[in-house]
């Protein structure tokens, strides 16, 4: 920025922009006028988690560098989607700006027609800062933040992909090599697994609806694409049976007992205290598996993409953003806090601290910005690889909450004996009527 | 409120005529009956109303009738959360009835510290219930959980406690019971101490056993406690929602979705509101029929206990 060569006509452009700032102490030749909505005051509805933290932590550099004041609240995820919801469909929202589920909200929002445009924001220079490009989101980021007309309707802020965990000592003891593929994977489990000792292969979420993350990148990798040109459902397929075969046989033979009522809570327990050598779920666990108060196994984790299937090798891929409620009266302040809160400066505070990872390649490619990360090289490395196989791990539907609940828990049952194929069919025997009646409406 | 400000001066005005009078409490009663219309009545009304139509958050309502209630008999997720319901009931109602009611006769008895000691029991009721199932997740965990690690003690094979279908039921009553015991213990310790000692002595004089007290004179004196403590208890259990959620939000798969449960999910994760009213309506209806058929029973008790003492 410095070595721009000075002519007069600039400097004296310069100088009265300078003068017309002079109380910002921000540099002249910023264009976006930052200050602009100063005295505003936004309300802000975040889902609980690190994001929100990190959200929260900052927000005073955000007031200094606006004038605007932000009263933001966090929100057990559950809850807040359900405020959220109810508030958007009121039509009077009590906030402005709203944290966005992509994977469970998207399609919901989309028809509600709850988020208001950026589109026009984001070319507009006055409100834009030059380094913020829709080319910047990765391809899934995109993907959820825009709506079938092209519009941007949030910002993508965190995505979350499935990697593979795994516990190098255990992995070091059965002279185990780290699996590339699914078969690889199962045998290494096998291997791996000591029922005597205590000790599993393999664990994963098996409770009903907080499976589907971890089996949907089952499908995907069997060649598996949610729905056919028509919006019709696809996951009772040759592929979802493969898939549901594979996760049958992970979480029965070689993942502890009781599997079929574990969250990510209870397998990262099972993990963290070294009796599983696999883990397959979101990026978002390094820090506490890296705790020393919380893991008995800090310094001991690998960290490495999901393993290929016989139909490729994707890492399903969950996000979430920021929007702006459509019926908020201060889009535009609503905006510029939605971009300093997918800033670089943030994005990388984010990354760094292992609390999410930003949609922006040039965040997560920075090589200074990848020197400040606390957590293990590897773990970067396996964010890095997940991002270049990135594909959707749900549906993009309304009743993503129904998919997950009654799917999940066909997928559930067979890990009690069921038929694989037979419960596929009879959870979408109920489903698919329930996904006409949303998309008629 | 503003009923109120309208009556008053209306009574003020009439009271110099000492003609006809309007009941001078009319007044005071409104404010109760404009709350309890306000909270109780309307949303009764506008929830029966909502049933009657296909009502999905971001959607536009229409009329459809009954439909909702004829999609219930055929839902099979609905059809299995009322045998849920049933099961978790019957026995969150009767463990409680028989441990509090081991536990009243035992802390009826006078012994050192019996003060202290029935503190001490009745402490799980004051717990939170939320706390109460975080802490019971963490037992019941099959690897890391104290409920298996005591079992191996005592050389029994581990148990997967709630993270099977065909345990979760019980496991889950298992911490209700543990929690509400002591409610029942209360109840029926207040029966205990209204008994009179006369019977027990011409029972002692005639030779009765301890079980023969217990079972011909203490416990037909204290059915009647025992049955409010079970309508309580019922009531409760078929309501039970923070303990099942905390605990297993209804899993494994949905083997311990109770109705309440189901209604949730419905309404406020599916944001299908008309279906989710329906649901309520039906349910409101069960928990009114149960509470009848339990007052009936009352009732029966009562006439034979006074008919038995005339």
């Amino acid at each position: 920025m410095k070595h721009h060569p000075i002519s007069r006509r600039t400097l004296l452009a310069g100088t009265a922009a300078a003068g017309a700032l002079s109380l910002t102490g921000f540099p002249a030749r910023a264009e976006v006028q930052w200050k602009k909505y100063a005295g505003t005051k936004l309300e802000v509805i975040l889902a609980k988690g690190p994001r929100g933290d990190n959200l929260q932590k900052y927000i005073k550099e955000f007031t200094e560098l606006t004038g605007i004041q932000v009263e933001s609240e966090q929100i057990p995820e559950q809850q807040q989607r359900q405020k959220a919801v109810i508030e958007l469909a009121s039509g009077k929202p009590s906030f402005d700006v709203i944290h966005v589920s992509y994977h469970v909200q998207k399609r919901q929002f989309e028809k509600g027609g709850w988020l208001a445009d950026m589109s026009g924001y984001m070319k507009d220079p006055n409100l834009t800062a030059p380094d913020l490009v829709e080319s910047d989101f990765s391809a899934a980021g995109l993907q959820y933040a825009k709506n079938d007309k092209g519009q941007m309707l949030s910002l993508p802020w965190s995505v979350d992909y499935f990697i593979l965990y795994y516990n190098k000592e255990l992995f070091q003891k059965k002279g185990v090599a780290v699996p590339k593929t699914f078969d690889e994977m199962v045998a290494a489990a096998e291997k791996l697994t000591d029922a005597k000792e205590g000790t599993f292969g393999f664990v994963g979420r098996g409770l009903r609806n907080a499976n589907m993350t971890l089996w949907t990148n089952f499908f995907l990798n069997y060649g598996g694409e949610f729905l056919d040109s028509k919006g019709g459902i696809l996951t009772d397929g040759p592929e979802a049976i493969e898939a549901t075969k594979l996760y049958q046989t992970l979480l029965t033979k070689v993942a502890p007992p009781g599997v079929a009522g574990f969250n990510w809570m209870e397998s990262m327990a099972s993990f963290t205290q070294g009796r599983s050598a696999m883990w397959i779920d979101g990026v978002g666990w390094a820090p506490p598996l890296e705790d020393p108060a919380a893991s008995r196994i800090v310094g001991k984790v690998g960290y490495t993409v999901v393993p290929a299937g016989p139909k490729g090798q994707y890492s399903a891929t969950y996000g979430d953003g920021l929007g702006i409620a459509a019926a908020s009266k201060n889009k535009e302040a609503a905006y510029l806090l939605c971009q300093w809160a997918v800033s670089k400066t943030q994005g990388a505070r984010l990354l760094q601290a292992g609390g999410g990872v930003p949609f922006r390649n040039s965040i997560l490619n920075d090589p200074e910005i990848q020197k400040g990360v606390k957590m293990p090289k590897e773990w970067l490395q396996s964010v890095i690889d997940s991002a270049k196989i990135s594909k959707l791990g749900l549906p993009v539907i309304i009743p993503v909450a129904e998919f997950r609940d009654l799917v999940g828990a066909a997928i559930t049952s067979t890990l009690a004996g069921a038929d694989p194929a037979a419960e596929l069919k009879k959870a979408h025997e109920q489903f698919r009527p329930i996904l006409e009646r949303s998309e008629k409406a | 409120m503003s009923a109120v400000t309208q009556t008053t001066p209306a009574a003020a005005e009439a009271a110099p005529e000492r003609e006809w009078r309007p009941p001078s409490y009319w007044p005071f009663v409104v404010p109760a009956l404009v709350v309890v219309l306000a909270v109780i009545v309307f949303p009764w009304l506008f929830t029966i109303w909502m049933s009657l139509n296909q009502w999905k958050v971001g959607s536009p309502t229409t009329f459809v009738g009954l439909a909702n209630y004829v999609r219930l008999p055929n839902d099979p997720r609905f059809v299995e959360a009322v045998g849920h319901t049933i099961l978790y009931t019957v026995l969150s109602v009767l463990l409680p009835l028989i441990f509090g009611t081991f536990a009243a006769v035992v802390f009826h008895a006078k012994f050192p510290g019996r003060g202290f000691l029935r503190g001490v029991f009745i402490m799980p009721m004051m717990a939170t219930p939320v706390a109460v199932a975080l802490v019971w997740t963490m037992m019941f965990h099959p690897q890391l959980g104290v409920l298996n690690y005591l079992l191996s003690l005592v050389g029994l094979p581990p148990q997967l406690w709630v993270f099977h279908p065909g345990t979760v039921i019980p496991s889950l009553v298992l911490v209700e019971t543990w929690q509400w015991t002591p409610l029942v213990m209360l109840i029926v310790l207040g029966g205990l101490a209204a008994i009179p000692t006369e019977p027990y002595e011409s029972a002692q004089i005639d030779g009765a056993g301890v079980w023969q007290m217990f079972r011909y004179i203490t416990l037909p004196l204290i059915t009647p406690f025992l049955f409010i403590a079970g309508m309580i208890r019922m009531i409760d259990a078929v309501k039970s929602f923070d303990i099942i959620f905390a605990i297993t939000q209804g899993g494994p798969g949905s083997a311990s979705e109770t109705i309440n449960l189901y209604l949730y999910s419905v309404a406020f994760i599916y944001y299908d509101l008309g279906y989710g009213s329906a649901i309520a309506v039906i349910f409101f209806l069960l928990i009114v029929a149960l509470a009848a058929i339990m007052l009936h029973l009352r009732k029966r008790t009562m006439w034979t206990e006074i008919g038995g003492g005339a």
